[in-house]
Parts: C-alpha cells; sequence; structure tokens
C-alpha cells in the first residue's frame, strides 16, 4: 500500500542532513511551508544551502531558519524585501554566502534539474555581469548562457489539498515554485492544509502528480508569516 | 528621418555630469509620475499581455483607454491580474511580484514558475513596462544595482523580462535626483540587458530607441528640445518639427 502520509512535521525532516541542500517553496510568504521549516529549525540540520526566491521576513520562517545559522549558502534571485531583516546583516559581515540568480533562470534551472537535464542555455543575463564566467554560444545569431540545472536533496513545500498518493492542488499564487521544487528533490515533504481521500482530486485538476512527492502533513490552519511579523513573533 | 537631424553636433562626452548638476531640473514642470504612466498607457495596445514592473510601471495599468482589453501577467503565477483587493477579498495567497494583494479576474489564470517564466523567455509577453537607473544610447537597461559594494544584490524578475518580452518600455526621471543624465552613451551600472529598451517614457518627453540613435517623439507641454538635450548625455534626434 502507498501511503505517504507522515504523523508530524519533526518526522518528515528527520533524515535532512548537515551540508544538504533544500528547496523551500514560496513567494515572499505565498507558499511559504513555515511549519515544515521551523521543525528544521528545531531539528537542527546546519550547513545547508538553501534555493528560495527571498531570505524570509521578520524572524520567523526561513528568517529564522537564516538567523539561527542553520544556512551557509542561499541561492536566490531577490534577497532583500521588506521586513528582510536577517539575511542583509549576515551577508554584509560575510557569515552567509549568495548565488544570485535571475528568477526565470533560478526557476528553469530548477525545471531542468527535476527533468534531468543538466545544462541549458539562454538570453537572459547575456552582457550582464551575472553572466560573467559562465559559457557563451551563438545560436541563430544571437549570443545565449549556459545554466546548470538544479537539484536538491530535501524541498519543503505547502499545498492546498493532497492525498496519500501525494496527489498536490495548490492556493492561488502560493503555487508558484513548488511544483518544480517537487520534481527536482530526491526527497519532497508537503505540508497540506488538507488531506483528502484518493478520487477527491479529480485527475484533471491535479497540479503536481504523486510520483513527484514523498511526505505529506497535514497541517490543517498553518500560520500566515505577515501576521507573525506583525506581532513581533521570532522563532523558536 | 532628415539627414540634417543626424548630423546634429554630438555633445562632448565630458560634459554631462558636473554640467547637468548646474542645469538640474526646476520642480513642477514637466509631466507627474501619474502623467507618465498616463502617457505610456496610451501606446499599450488592445489584447495585449503586458507586465508591469514594480513602482511607477504599475500604474500604467490604471489609465489604459476604454474599450482596450489587456491582461496583466504578473511573474509569480497570474495571468489575469486585478484591482487590489477590498478588506474581505484580501488573501494572502494571492499577491503580485512586489509581493502586495492583489486579485484574479475572470478568466484568469494561475500557474507554476516554470510557466511563468516559459510565458516571458518564450517571447509570449507583449510589453514590459520597468524603471531604470539609466539607459544607454543603445537601449542597454541598468535598473537592478548600483555596483556598491555593500549594496545586498538582487535582481528579481528584471533580466528575464528583459531578454524575452517584445517590447521594452521604460518609465524613469529624466535626471536623477541631483540632476545628473540618466540617458548616457554607455550605462556606468551593471546592465539588467544589452541593447533591450524600445521606448523611453521621462517626466520631459518620449524618446523612442533606433539603430540611428535615441529621437525625441514628443515633449511634455512647455519643454523643449534643448532643455531636453542639455538633460541628456548623448545627442537626441529630433523628430518634432
Amino acid at each position: 500500500m502507498i501511503n505517504k502520509i507522515v504523523a508530524s512535521c519533526a518526522a518528515a525532516v528527520a533524515d535532512i542532513k548537515d551540508g544538504d541542500t533544500v528547496m523551500i517553496g514560496g513567494f515572499g510568504e505565498a507558499g511559504s511551508p513555515i511549519e515544515l521549516i521551523h521543525a528544521l529549525i528545531d531539528h537542527g540540520a546546519s550547513n545547508l544551502t538553501v534555493i528560495n526566491n527571498n531570505t524570509g521576513s521578520g524572524r520567523v520562517g526561513l528568517a529564522a531558519l537564516i538567523e539561527n545559522g542553520q544556512v551557509a549558502k542561499m541561492i536566490c534571485s531577490y534577497p532583500r524585501t521588506a521586513n528582510s531583516l536577517v539575511f542583509p546583516e549576515l551577508y554584509r559581515t560575510g557569515k552567509i554566502e549568495l548565488e544570485l540568480v535571475p528568477q526565470g533562470t533560478l526557476a528553469e534551472r530548477i525545471r531542468a534539474g527535476g527533468a534531468g537535464i543538466p545544462a541549458f542555455y539562454t538570453k537572459t543575463s547575456v552582457g550582464t555581469p551575472l553572466a560573467v564566467g559562465k559559457e557563451l554560444r551563438n545560436f541563430d545569431g544571437d549570443d545565449y548562457v549556459m545554466e546548470r540545472g538544479l537539484k536538491a536533496d530535501f524541498a519543503l513545500l505547502k499545498a492546498k489539498q493532497a492525498d496519500r498518493y501525494g496527489n498536490l492542488v495548490f492556493n492561488k499564487t502560493a503555487r508558484n515554485f513548488a511544483p518544480i521544487m517537487a520534481t527536482a528533490a530526491t526527497r519532497t515533504l508537503v505540508q497540506s492544509n488538507a488531506i483528502v481521500e484518493l478520487g477527491d482530486i479529480d485527475p484533471e485538476h491535479v497540479v503536481t502528480p504523486g510520483i513527484f512527492v514523498n511526505s505529506i502533513i497535514e497541517v490543517a490552519q498553518p500560520q500566515q508569516e505577515s501576521t507573525l511579523v506583525k506581532a513581533g513573533v521570532t522563532y523558536p | 528621418m532628415s539627414s540634417n537631424l543626424i548630423n546634429k553636433e554630438p555633445m562632448s562626452k565630458a560634459t554631462p555630469a558636473k554640467q547637468q548638476t548646474a542645469l538640474s531640473q526646476e520642480k513642477n514642470i514637466g509631466w507627474s509620475r501619474e502623467q507618465m504612466a498616463q502617457r505610456c498607457a496610451q501606446d499599450i495596445e488592445d489584447s495585449s499581455y503586458v507586465n508591469l514592473g514594480i513602482g511607477i510601471p504599475e500604474k500604467v495599468a490604471q489609465y489604459v483607454p476604454e474599450g482596450r482589453e489587456v491582461i496583466y501577467h504578473t511573474e509569480n503565477g497570474l495571468l489575469g491580474m486585478g484591482n487590489a483587493p477590498t478588506e474581505e477579498e484580501l488573501d494572502p495567497d494571492l499577491i503580485n511580484a512586489g509581493k502586495k494583494p492583489v486579485t484574479a479576474i475572470a478568466g484568469a489564470s494561475y500557474f507554476h514558475h516554470g510557466d511563468s517564466f516559459a510565458m516571458i523567455r518564450g517571447n509570449h509577453i507583449d510589453v514590459c513596462v520597468l524603471g531604470a537607473m539609466q539607459v544607454s544610447e543603445k537601449g542597454d537597461l541598468a535598473n537592478w544595482s548600483t555596483g556598491a559594494a555593500d549594496a545586498i544584490p538582487a535582481v528579481g524578475g528584471a533580466m528575464d523580462l528583459v531578454a524575452g518580452v517584445k517590447t521594452i518600455y521604460i518609465i524613469t526621471q529624466h535626471t536623477t535626483k541631483t540632476g545628473a543624465a540618466k540617458i548616457l552613451p554607455e550605462c556606468t551600472f551593471p546592465l539588467t540587458g544589452k541593447g533591450v529598451v524600445n521606448r523611453i517614457y521621462s517626466d520631459l518627453c518620449v524618446i523612442d530607441v533606433t539603430k540611428k540613435g535615441l529621437v525625441l517623439t514628443e515633449l511634455a507641454p512647455n519643454i523643449s528640445f534643448d532643455y531636453v538635450q542639455a538633460r541628456t548625455g548623448v545627442t537626441l534626434l529630433n523628430a518634432i518639427q
């Protein structure tokens, strides 16, 4: 029998090791799997490389993971946002590494990684500092830069609905990076607002097929990052 | 275009920075931020798919002339972005690329980042409106970093948008706050993209980027060509005669 449902976020993240690469879904707070991130803080794995579009806000979720000293390197497109307090300070004092990637290149690198494509060419960043040191190639009269596919040991994601096979449905723009990250990680862990019966999700409406998902945890009432930040909450 | 426009005496390369500080613009002349957005909106055609950058470009949506149906794309996964939500409509899972709450129109669609940037990088979006720190004579754009050592670099989707969207419009103040030219022979800040800008809407004028150079096509009320030229780092071609 296939049953990917796991009892707790703590149990789901237990196998994450020091030095692992972890993709974390979300664009700002939309889609951020805050309970899974907090479980990773409790778990304590360190020297992580984290892939996310941003670096979190306030002192909860991704920002708290960074503040807790567990992240050696961030791969992201936009490391500063409103309420982004933790990353700028660590970056300026050289305590965290940053690999800055254009947002579409980041998405495509993840998509490629998940589809078994080790590298691809794109026009994005040609002629800019972000193309320096990368292979350039001309196709049909235009220059393109080579970018590598990205993979991860784990992906931490948030969904609206999941079934025990791991089929997923997301909520609005909280979908963002989750479906592609699910494909690119060796183990994909998903917190879902609801776990439904097989067949409750119309196969035509499945966004991420269960083959890309390893563990499902029900978090019926997830915390909202902006609400926690506004209230001045810190984690742990 | 008549040839005498092209043969105008080029400005000395040494002049821009210092002279323009002295020439810094008087207040309350030219177009306001709202008017720049309004002017740009006139050029958004019916049935286009449009991506608007954060800041003044966002305002363009308010001014697209009635009768034109335009679909707004936001790169975090929504085609058919609507207005700001009411208190009841507000959903933290429904935001735009600037992470502000938005709504979705009837006929909207959600998709993941891979598909969203396939729309951008695959040349499916018709128009993108962005801000600028600097624009060069050849249409190079710098709008993501001053290159300062202590700055936290952040690029977002800007490099993808300029590389993949069919038409790139820039809305920008013509000069910096200190009066230095932002339209230059070459950008001094790190580039977002090379040869990507099609048209500039400044507070003083509208400029087209062409193979022959920068062509001034329209002036804000009570602004002269010479006034604009004196605040521009490259020789402009005057298409208004």
